[in-house]
């Protein structure tokens, strides 16, 4: 068993950076955008756009948590109980939400949190971005934007690491 | 932290961090109420019966709420609408109740034990709604959710418990949440209606209200348990509005920041007088609003995930 770095710290940070222009460059702006991240790392990618955003623009968008656990269509075969907040403070209606999260792999969390976003209001858009697109999709969802793009075997795990919870920034592949 | 409960019958069966689990849970449900869309998938398909052999607004209402913005079904049944007034037993309705498949059964009833006795026979889960003068949990917890939401904490706190103690399942379930912390518990009312070996739980008592309510951060009232022959354990309720009536006079006595508890139904003017019950102290809406959220949450954790 051999772990595989997808991309390092560096590669991380320019990765963001360019899923940061090609979100402003597809919305032309950033007016009436606004980012909602996927617990938990989802979140923190959403706080690095923000930050990265505010430097292009000089505008601050609106970040929110979503926690897709009781929109799980597995929600009876989980294992841990706990369903952590869900705290979106900001009117989803009529705006374009970018959903954030840190990797795409059956397309089952987007759906979940497709649903969650619509049970509190209806934006105009809601587009996807994704750290690491690893494929094997189950359902026909797919990001708008990918940080990268790497076709996984099944016993591959593809694990993302954010150096606010993990302690450095990395993707790597993990081989069982 | 794993939850691998079938039934919820008492408190006295969880242990500390299990209740901080369904307190937790709570939390992230209690948002839910206040959306524009109040429901979530999260009980799709599921079936919950309330079988009710005891009045009851809140309680039921709650649970029924609570599965409803979950997505479950829910069917109630109150024992004047059901066959036990042909003969049936407990056990027979149980048992053709469970023929239908629900996936939990909420019930009340007067004898203590009744759902224990349901979630030995069932495979689906049992909620105690209210058995006797046994336990009530899902009051217990969400008092103890009103309490850490008011207070931000539940150590350190002093709780007087004042009124009916020995026929109050209220008490007792509070009783069994409040011991796991590091609180202070207090209990008054007449010496007829507290069970004299409370103290070998780590209860204190105080026949003097005046007494009991001084310093106390959390007073909590209960009414008079008619219905289990609470009247005739007291010379008049007249005395008892006097002795064990919360007044305004008592909240002066405890800390400025006091909060006012009462498990409803009310009865104005004999253990709490308008003033209090409807004053700023007052938290008793909130108890029924966190109610919802509890209960929702202890839903979720019975039945929304296989065990």
């Amino acid at each position: 068993m051999k772990n595989k770095v997808l991309l390092d710290k560096k590669a991380v940070e320019r990765t963001v950076t360019r899923m940061t222009h090609e979100i402003l460059e597809k919305n032309q702006g950033c007016a009436s955008l606004s980012l909602i991240g996927i617990r938990t790392r989802g979140i923190y990618l959403a706080n690095r756009l923000q930050k990265k955003i505010e430097v292009i623009e000089k505008t601050t968008l609106p970040v929110g948590i979503l926690d897709i656990t009781m929109y799980r269509d597995d929600i009876s075969t989980l294992k841990s109980p706990v369903i952590k907040k869900t705290d979106i403070p900001f009117d989803v209606n009529d705006g374009t939400i970018i959903l954030i999260d840190d990797v795409m792999h059956t397309g089952r969390t987007t759906r979940a949190a497709i649903d969650a976003i619509m049970d509190l209001g209806r934006p105009r858009k809601i587009q996807l971005a994704v750290l690491v697109d690893r494929g094997d999709r189950e359902l026909p969802i797919h990001p708008d934007y990918a940080g990268i793009r790497y076709e996984a075997n099944p016993e591959e795990e593809v694990l993302v690491r954010l150096h606010e919870v993990d302690g450095k920034d990395e993707v790597v592949i993990v081989r069982s | 932290m794993n939850w691998d409960k079938k039934d919820l019958l008492g408190i006295k069966e969880l242990s500390r961090e299990e209740i901080l689990l369904v307190l937790d849970t709570a939390e992230s449900f209690k948002d839910i109420s206040k959306r524009e869309i109040k429901k979530v998938p999260t009980l799709r398909g599921k079936t919950v019966i309330t079988l009710f052999y005891e009045p009851s607004t809140r309680t039921r209402t709650s649970f029924e709420i609570a599965a409803k913005r979950m997505s479950a079904d829910t069917i109630n049944i109150s024992s004047s609408t059901s066959s036990s007034v042909k003969g049936e037993t407990l056990k027979d309705t149980a048992r053709n109740l469970e023929s239908m498949r629900p996936d939990a059964i909420v019930i009340r009833h007067s004898m203590p034990g009744a759902p224990h006795m349901l979630a030995r026979i069932l495979d689906s889960s049992v909620i105690n709604g209210g058995d006797g003068a046994h336990e009530h949990p899902t009051q217990a917890l969400l008092d103890l959710f009103t309490i850490r939401e008011k207070k931000g904490r539940i150590d350190g706190l002093k709780v007087a418990i004042i009124g009916d103690i020995a026929h109050s399942r209220v008490a007792r379930s509070n009783f069994f949440t409040l011991s796991h912390f590091d609180t202070e518990i207090i209990c008054s009312g007449p010496p007829t209606m507290i069970p004299p070996d409370i103290e070998g739980i780590g209860v204190k008592i105080e026949y003097n209200m005046n007494k009991a309510v001084k310093g106390a951060d959390v007073v909590m009232m209960l009414r008079i348990q008619k219905e289990r022959g609470g009247i005739s354990f007291i010379p008049s309720v007249k005395e008892y509005a006097t002795l064990y009536g919360l007044r305004k006079e008592h909240i002066e006595k405890a800390k400025k920041d006091v909060i006012i508890m009462h498990p409803g139904p009310m009865n104005r003017g004999i253990e709490i007088s308008d003033e209090v019950a409807d004053g700023p102290y007052s938290v008793i809406l909130d108890q029924v609003e966190n109610g919802l959220a509890v209960r929702m949450a202890i839903l979720y954790l019975l039945i929304g995930r296989e065990s």
